[in-house]
């Protein structure tokens, strides 16, 4: 019988290959100190991993049988709303049934709490999965991971009330976005104020664009400090929908993810639960549930990747033009090979940032309940920082991958894939809001930049080239070497010019040759582990990278201040 | 009000996803070359049991399937959906059993097993023998009523049960006295997934046939588990356990007798148009009962 996760083996090597993974199932289990209270505790890493695998394929069997087949349905039934609520899309029911019963919610949570205590790493794949099936679905389940944001940041009272709900299945929102602060949430305006009578916040004004915005439970973010204009008067609410007050105003009608309801919210005094302390909601708290939520597109990016890459074969094989299927074709087979090189190098790409994630996360929960030794602390540093340093990369790269490898499985189609008939449609309109929303590909170049300019990326590229790689590989990593050295001089030159507009210019070029020489790196690491799996796309990657870091480098030669007046637009 | 259910399952071969080394040159099923999976009307049967589970607080699903070692799959299967445990019914006195001997043995085994049982649960048929015998016979065997070609449970209080049952252009809603044996449709409810946590707290679940030989329980790697965790000792039991008459089990009590097997061979020689008249239509009725094709 198909599954998700089984029939793509990429998938378990990313999970088992690292040396990072051993650390992670030690830190996230705390030296298996719950494998005498709980019968589903691992009692070692071995058991842990082997743990792991048996839930991914109960995810990849429940997508391959229940979701995919639903996708279509789905899609073009979409959400409805009645009297300010929102019903899903029917099959949109039995899909989350499946998964309640599977007990797929609230992977990460610790066991006290009714959850599975997965790392995040197995999270993701499991998102990676759900996305391969159906994006848009993926979008509504994959929400629970707010809950990480409450974890972190709520009262133990709070997290006792919530999170065994989002166990059982409860689903989640965060909202974020208005008519007037998208990209821009400094400028978020629904007001919180106290209820001084009943001891209580109260919610007053409106969101837009709110994934499941008629979800359980809400995080929401609003300006608890009045008077204040920018992100420093912003506190983060819980909002209970047993508690009432909150209505859906309308359900958006997009290009894609169309079993996803994205929602605009009128708030009418409705009660809510203050999260953490007051005025850090934007600088901290959401930080941290855009970078959960970023990770989380990244996988949800990798997926639909997968899936375009599975219709392309599939048709490309099947097709027959010339007297011959269409795969025999170079020019087809060139566009087939680059969407499985991007489609493996950006999946890389995902689990190296979700381990580091699961490292700098597992400590952090460690150091709520123990003072950190000194080689505690250095290494939390340590992986916190690769973390913020690669979740943009993760998620700026994977959707714009995402959405190419959409574009070129259309393409491979021919006009079948213009037609409403082929999965491939779908698969490039729900690629589309990948590289928008959890901020666009331009946000995270904001958000990587500055660890190309202090030197961050190369100090990692610099760690990854003293790694060992089989000998007949030497070859490739001279070739990335050399790209590493193209973009080491770009960025020299772009810091010597000392010009913010330049510098703003070029950020976009600069980030992406990064990007591309890590992922090469990731790539040669996996080839020497598993050449039968990678050692293909290794090489067609380092091709197609090579091309994007000359074209890139290219530009940003040509490129000068004084030429900028050539890219002002009125 | 709690119930003591008893689901009766089967391992077959896959035989939906056949591939071209699915049957031998002499015409059987080449069972090596096929997965072993629930057959898939026992999961429906399952399903029905688990909601009865899930309404009635204290109910017990037990399992009960007659094969060998690997047949206890089967068992963690069930309890990774949610039954509460299952019996493995393996002797070499069962093999060659055919549907008579097979209900005689499972119908001793529930009275071992389960004897004040409330329902006994399983699919319509296996998609192996394609009898639908097995069932209906257990009933007989038990003296107990029998609701065939089940759809839905629609309601088990106060010592009846109603079911929905599929029927020849319908539904028949039937009404019975427990105890009663229940067959289920493939048309009813698919069978609940497997719940990650019950995938984890059983997975190292063994039936001692599982075990390699000369070996036991202390000899698996986390030994020690299978001492603090008994429900990872899966039950098991022979014909001697259950107190079988051996003229009644396996070949000896099997009446039916397989004389030959023919490979179906479909060649259309010669074709005819017929129009939609009443005339042609019963012309061709009469043909096909003449030919013995229907009736």
């Amino acid at each position: 019988m198909a599954n998700y996760y089984n029939d793509i083996k990429e998938i378990k090597f990313e999970l088992e290959n690292s040396p990072l993974m051993e650390r992670i199932v030690e830190l996230k289990e705390r030296s298996f100190e719950d494998k005498d209270q709980y019968d589903e505790a691992p009692q070692d890493f071995a058991d842990a991993m082997d743990s792991y695998d048996k839930v991914l394929d109960i995810v990849g069997d429940i997508t391959a049988n229940v979701i995919a087949p639903n996708a279509e349905d789905v899609d073009a039934e979409g959400p409805h709303l009645e009297k300010g609520r929102v019903t899903y899309a029917s099959k949109t029911y039995e899909n989350l049934d499946n998964m309640i019963k599977a007990g797929m919610n609230g992977l990460t949570m610790p066991r006290r709490y009714g959850g599975l205590n997965l790392p995040v790493t197995v999270y993701t794949a499991a998102n990676e999965i759900v996305s391969a099936g159906d994006a848009g679905f993926e979008n509504i389940w994959s929400l629970q991971d707010c809950i990480e944001t409450l974890f972190c940041f709520g009262n133990e009272e709070q997290r006792q009330k919530y999170i065994p709900r989002v166990c059982k299945g409860e689903t989640m929102s965060m909202d974020l976005t208005e008519p007037d602060a998208g990209s821009d949430l400094q400028s978020v305006m629904l007001k919180a104020s106290y209820d001084e009578d009943n001891k209580c916040w109260r919610l007053n004004g409106s969101k837009r664009f709110i994934t499941n915005g008629d979800s359980d439970i809400h995080l929401v973010l609003a300006r608890s400090e009045a008077g204040t204009r920018d992100g420093r008067g912003l506190s983060m609410f819980i909002y209970d929908k047993r508690d009432g007050g909150v209505d859906v105003r309308r359900i958006e009608n997009k290009l894609g993810i169309h079993g996803s309801p994205t929602c605009e919210l009128v708030y009418k005094n409705a009660k809510c639960e203050l999260c953490g302390d007051r005025k850090l909601g934007l600088i901290k708290y959401v930080m941290s549930l855009m970078n959960g939520a970023r990770l989380g597109i990244a996988a949800q990016s990798v997926g639909l990747s997968q899936a375009a890459y599975n219709e392309a074969v599939a048709y490309a094989r099947d097709r027959k033009q010339f007297g011959k299927a269409i795969i025999e074709f170079p020019a087809v087979a060139e566009m087939i090979s680059n969407i499985k090189a991007r489609l493996d190098a950006g999946r890389a790409l995902l689990y190296q940032t979700a381990r580091y994630v699961d490292i700098y996360k597992a400590l952090e929960d460690i150091s709520r309940d123990r003072k950190l030794t000194p080689e505690e602390r250095a290494e939390l540093k340590k992986y916190s920082r690769l973390a913020d340093a690669f979740t943009p990369l993760a998620k700026g790269m994977n959707s714009e991958y995402a959405n190419q490898n959409g574009y070129d499985c259309i393409q491979i189609h021919g006009g079948s894939g213009f037609m409403l008939e082929y999965a491939c449609q779908r698969i490039y309109r729900d690629a589309r809001i990948t590289s928008i929303y959890e901020g666009t590909t331009q946000l995270q170049t904001v958000a990587a930049i500055r660890y190309v300019t202090n030197g961050f990326y190369s100090t990692v590229i610099e760690d990854f080239e003293q790694q060992d790689v089989a000998s007949e590989y030497k070859e490739f990593q001279v070739r990335i070497k050399e790209m590493t050295q193209k973009y080491n001089a770009c960025v020299a030159s772009v810091k010597e010019a000392s010009d913010q507009d330049f510098h703003d210019i070029c950020a976009r070029h600069l980030y992406e040759m990064a990007a591309d020489v890590i992922m090469c790196h990731l790539l040669l690491q996996n080839a020497t582990k598993a050449p039968e799996l990678f050692v293909k796309s290794l090489q067609v990657y380092l091709n197609y990278a090579e091309a994007e870091v000359g074209k890139h480098g290219t530009w940003i030669n040509r490129m000068s201040i004084s030429q900028l007046d050539n890219y002002r637009q009125s | 009000m709690s119930l003591k259910i008893v689901v009766l399952a089967k391992q077959v071969p896959d035989t939906r996803n056949v591939g071209p080394d699915a049957m031998t040159p002499e015409g059987t099923v080449n069972r090596s070359a096929l997965p072993a999976i629930f057959n898939p009307e026992d999961l429906n049967a399952l399903e029905q049991a688990l909601r009865l589970k899930d309404q009635n607080p204290g109910t017990t699903v037990i399992v009960l399937t007659m094969g060998p070692g690997r047949a206890a799959e089967i068992i963690r299967e069930a309890m990774y959906r949610g039954a509460d445990g299952g019996y493995l019914l393996t002797d070499r006195a069962f093999a060659g059993a055919d549907t008579l001997a097979t209900s005689y043995a499972l119908a001793t085994a529930i009275k071992h097993v389960q004897p004040d049982v409330d329902l006994i649960i399983g699919g319509r048929q296996a998609i192996d023998g394609d009898t639908a015998q097995v069932g209906p016979q257990v009933a007989e065997k038990l003296g107990l009523n029998q609701i065939t070609y089940s759809e839905e449970i629609l309601s088990c209080k106060d010592g009846k049960i109603v079911v929905k049952r599929h029927i020849d252009g319908g539904v028949e809603t039937v009404e019975s006295p427990l105890p009663c044996v229940i067959t289920v449709n493939g048309s009813a409810a698919p069978c609940r997934p497997r719940n990650s946590k019950l995938v984890m707290k059983f997975k190292r679940a063994k039936a001692p046939m599982e075990l390699v030989p000369e070996t036991t329980f202390a000899d698996l790697p986390y030994a020690d588990l299978y001492e603090k965790r008994p429900y990872l000792k899966l039950g098991q039991l022979n014909c001697a356990d259950v107190n079988a008459d051996l003229q009644q089990c396996g070949l000896a009590g099997s009446p039916t007798k397989v004389k030959t097997v023919q490979n179906i061979v479909f060649k259309a020689k010669e074709s005819k148009v017929l129009t939609g008249s009443d005339e042609d239509v019963n012309g061709l009725i009469q043909e096909l009962l003449a030919s013995h094709t229907i009736g």
